[in-house]
């Protein structure tokens, strides 16, 4: 981990608590710090993604250009173009597409890529397996840094057949993770990271931390929160801040928080994330959401819901969990009506919509929604707006299944009986037409 | 009267016929048919020389008739007439079938059933002989021979006997008064089965008579028995579709669509009209009766899968526009095909399908509230004004198809639950009897199914199929045992 990487985790764990405890709206975003947190290509990334997303033009041009200069430090021309797209002009000559430059540090790679294939072939002759693979790897990286992602996905492939020993092949499932995971295919990310997991040798604690926070990605993209959640709360903390080129300890928190919040019941959010030690280092460094678990798992759901409204323009910029926000949020709050009423006979709809901080005609209309899903055993009583907890009567259900299952019984085995009765006589229409 | 005259004939039939008095009525029988049997295709022979040859027809079926009487008593002389008929069935009877009205006064029709069914069979037979006496005593004839004849003699000749009934319905039809023939087409119906399962070509026609006449009811009769013997598939698909229309007109809808069903179920290999019309039929009633259309069960005969649903196109539109639940999505599809719904007759069903569409969504709400006020229930419904939504509720409640209370003052309903307990005498004897049923019905399916097993074909077939026999297969009891 080099100096600067170190000052850059300081300065994002300072800016992570700042950005994650201030702001109400996203006008309070500190881009500078945000970004800080994340290094190599995903930071770029990032900055266009809360360009295209945010409303406000100061913070959209101050990511933008940050997100120039760092392109243009990286040489990588892909993000480049886009950037300078973006900017369309909008902050000064400087930040204007500079074609000269984009044709010299393409000029310069291609005399790279040549210099890097003759080496490769040289060792393809030579057939000295180590070579290769390193030649490739270089290839990948080299494909990497200047924004060609099939490319390099490709030549990290192809390291495959020259592993000789495990750490050879986490290396190159890494590679492959991080590629696949700037391309968004996810499928692959689950499977070389179960490849990873199953080398003989004993992993890095890192790279075990590593492995499990991309698998949580991976299965957070696919819409599978539950897996995701687990994944997450198994990240150890070891993982600091050493796999920002993908992510930071904060989004682990803040994915595992939600998606366990979304999806896990009672006992298995208490036992595996309020008591969870190894989770507690990552909510330590956004305590609004440990605010927010603890609010929940107390039934304080008023100020659980409050925090998620607080924290919610910022999350929507963020770029893996923007799609899935939505159905995360609907979740939780389910899970909270359902939960809150639960434990009662009959609920006044007034205290519930004030503890849930909505209107009784919402608050109705929600419960109504959750009913015919059949998540909730009550009624509604519109009248006096009161919700009954309703258990049906099994004596008289049992009845009339019976009754009903066997006028289904008689009709069958009549219509039955008809139909071997046709059957029999061996209907050939051609007979009566 | 023509009637007065016919029963005096009866009072003084005997056992042997009386010659005395035939000649004058021979004579007028020959001099009246005269006139109509020149402008017929006759044998020229009979134009020139009415009277003799007429008469030596009339001797020989005065002979007849003789036999009729006389060899009407035990099965054994029934099976000699019955000879004697067939010989004399043909030119004999045809030809001279329009002097044979006069001769059915001697006879009577439950005694000699089975000679005046073929008397009056060849005299039907023939059109000429159906226009001259169109109306009046001709039907009347009919009706009292179906409704008094025997039925085991009839049973002797089914098919003259169906011609009969075929003939009395179109003149019914003709005459635009399907109701006359109502009373004898039951009494034929009944009759002509060997059995009370068993379907006959007479059971569509009745049943057409009864729509006709909008006499729903009489048709209930009929229907109420389960058929289980079929000869003809073509009187089933009749049977069930006419059968249906007539549950629909009580409705009684779920009647309907299991008759419904069953003719779309049934085994054929070619599709025909018939089932595509009770296909339509079918999912206009479903969609009433529980909202949506069940998918084909694996039993449907493929070509019905493959080829139903391109037939009735417009009727599957309905049923997916009616899956929305949005009412006016549903008038706007129904306004714009309603000529398509014209034509096949189906407009009034569709009309239905669309007011159910109300009763389904308040159904829906007694699931979710206890009470809820008329103008929620409106606005949920998507009703127009509370008013209509009480209407609505009104209606179902009386329909017994929710359980709820209206208080007018705070304009709400209230919706309770179904106040059947499972503890009275009426529930239990209703459940009783279901059970009563439903062993019946196990038995008749059980002992079908033993039949089956000892039949030859599928002993042949099933022992083909198996290999040879271990001797372990006969064995129910484990070697360790011996």
């Amino acid at each position: 981990v080099s100096a600067a990487a170190a000052a850059a985790v300081t300065n994002g764990l300072g800016g992570g608590e700042q950005a994650a405890a201030a702001p109400v709206s996203a006008d309070q975003l500190d881009v500078e710090a945000y970004a800080a947190q994340y290094s190599g290509r995903t930071r770029v990334a990032r900055l266009l993604f809360i360009a295209e997303r945010c409303g406000v033009e100061a913070i959209q041009l101050e990511a933008l250009r940050m997100a120039h200069d760092e392109a243009r430090a990286r040489e990588d021309t892909v993000l480049y173009l886009d950037a300078v797209l973006k900017i369309n002009s909008r902050l000064g000559p400087r930040y204007r597409h500079d074609q000269a430059w984009v044709d010299s540090v393409n000029r310069r790679a291609e005399q790279r890529k040549e210099k890097l294939e003759t080496e490769l072939n040289g060792y393809r002759t030579n057939l000295i397996k180590e070579s290769i693979r390193m030649g490739y790897n270089d290839i990948g990286d080299f494909f990497y840094a200047h924004g060609h992602l099939s490319e390099a996905f490709k030549s990290y492939i192809r390291t495959r057949d020259y592993c000789t020993t495990s750490k050879h092949i986490v290396q190159m499932c890494m590679h492959v993770i991080l590629v696949s995971i700037e391309l968004g295919q996810f499928a692959h990310v689950t499977n070389y990271v179960s490849k990873a997991e199953q080398t003989p040798d004993t992993l890095d604690a890192v790279i075990v931390a590593k492995l499990r926070a991309a698998a949580g990605l991976a299965n957070l993209e696919t819409k599978k929160y539950k897996l995701a959640a687990r994944k997450f709360l198994e990240t150890g903390p070891e993982l600091g801040s050493n796999y920002s080129e993908v992510i930071a300890p904060q989004d682990v928190a803040v994915y595992g928080a939600l998606c366990a919040l979304a999806s896990f019941d009672r006992s298995e959010l208490k036992s595996k994330v309020i008591d969870n030690i190894n989770f507690r280092n990552f909510l330590e460094l956004v305590p609004e959401v440990r605010e927010l678990v603890n609010d929940f798992y107390a039934s304080r759901y008023g100020s659980c819901l409050e925090h998620l409204e607080k924290l919610k323009p910022n999350l929507l910029l963020d770029i893996h969990l923007r799609e899935h926000l939505g159905t995360l949020y609907n979740d939780i709050r389910h899970k909270a009506i359902i939960q809150y009423t639960l434990p009662f006979i009959s609920v006044d709809l007034n205290t519930m919509a004030s503890a849930f901080k909505s209107s009784v005609s919402m608050l109705e209309k929600e419960l109504a929604a959750l009913i015919t899903e059949n998540k909730i055993q009550a009624r509604i009583d519109s009248h006096n707006k009161i919700l009954y907890a309703r258990h049906a009567d099994q004596r008289n259900a049992t009845f009339q299944r019976a009754l009903q299952t066997g006028n289904e019984f008689e009709r069958d085995i009549k219509a039955m009986l008809l139909r071997a009765n046709l059957i029999k006589h061996d209907f050939n229409q051609k007979n009566w037409l | 009267t023509p009637l007065g005259r016919s029963r005096a004939h009866k009072s003084t039939i005997r056992r042997s016929s009386r010659p005395v008095s035939s000649p004058p009525t021979r004579r007028k029988a020959a001099s009246r048919t005269a006139p109509d049997q020149t402008p017929e295709s006759e044998p020229s022979s009979k134009g020139k020389a009415p009277s003799a040859a007429a008469a030596a027809a009339m001797e020989s079926v005065e002979a007849l008739v003789a036999h009729i009487q006389g060899l009407s008593g035990s099965a054994d002389e029934l099976a000699q007439l019955h000879g004697l008929l067939k010989q004399a069935d043909g030119d004999a009877l045809r030809a001279h079938s329009a002097g044979l009205l006069p001769f059915l006064s001697h006879l009577h029709p439950g005694a000699h059933s089975l000679g005046y069914l073929y008397l009056l069979d060849s005299f039907v037979s023939s059109s000429a002989n159906l226009r001259a006496h169109a109306g009046g005593d001709l039907l009347v004839t009919v009706a009292d021979f179906l409704t008094s004849c025997s039925a085991d003699q009839i049973r002797m000749a089914p098919d003259k006997f169906l011609n009969v009934c075929r003939v009395l319905k179109n003149e019914v039809m003709q005459l635009n008064a399907p109701i006359r023939g109502i009373a004898p087409l039951r009494a034929a119906v009944r009759k002509i089965q060997t059995s009370s399962e068993q379907l006959t070509p007479l059971h569509a026609e009745y049943l057409m008579l009864c729509l006709l006449a909008k006499q729903y009811k009489a048709g209930l009769s009929v229907l109420e028995d389960d058929i289980f013997e079929v000869d003809q598939p073509k009187d089933l698909f009749l049977y069930c579709y006419y059968g249906a229309m007539i549950y629909i007109g009580l409705k009684k809808f779920r009647k309907a669509l299991e008759l419904l069903h069953n003719a779309v179920t049934a085994p054929m290999s070619s599709l025909n009209a018939i089932t595509v019309e009770a296909y339509k039929k079918y999912v206009l009633v479903s969609l009433i009766q529980s909202g949506q259309v069940p998918s084909f069960p694996k039993y449907t005969s493929s070509t019905a899968q493959r080829n139903l649903k391109n037939h009735t196109q417009i009727y599957v539109d309905l049923s997916t526009c009616y899956g929305t639940g949005s009412y006016s999505d549903l008038e706007t599809f129904i306004q714009s095909n309603a000529e398509a719904f014209q034509t096949d007759n189906n407009f009034g069903l569709v009309k239905q399908v669309l007011s159910s569409m109300y009763k389904r969504n308040i159904q829906r709400l007694t699931q979710t509230y206890l009470t809820l006020s008329l103008e929620d229930i409106a606005s949920s419904v998507q009703l127009n004004t509370p008013k209509e939504a009480e209407m609505h509720v009104l209606r179902m409640i009386e329909d017994g198809e929710i359980h709820a209370t209206i208080n007018q003052k705070d304009g709400m309903v209230s919706f309770n639950e179904d106040p059947e307990q499972y503890k009275s005498s009426e529930m239990v004897e209703h459940i009783d009897s279901s059970i009563q049923r439903l062993m019946a019905l196990s038995k008749k399916l059980t002992s079908i199914d033993q039949n089956i097993s000892c039949d030859h074909a599928f002993l042949m077939k099933s022992g083909r199929e198996r290999a040879r026999f271990d001797y372990d297969d006969f064995d129910s009891v484990p070697h360790k045992y011996f």
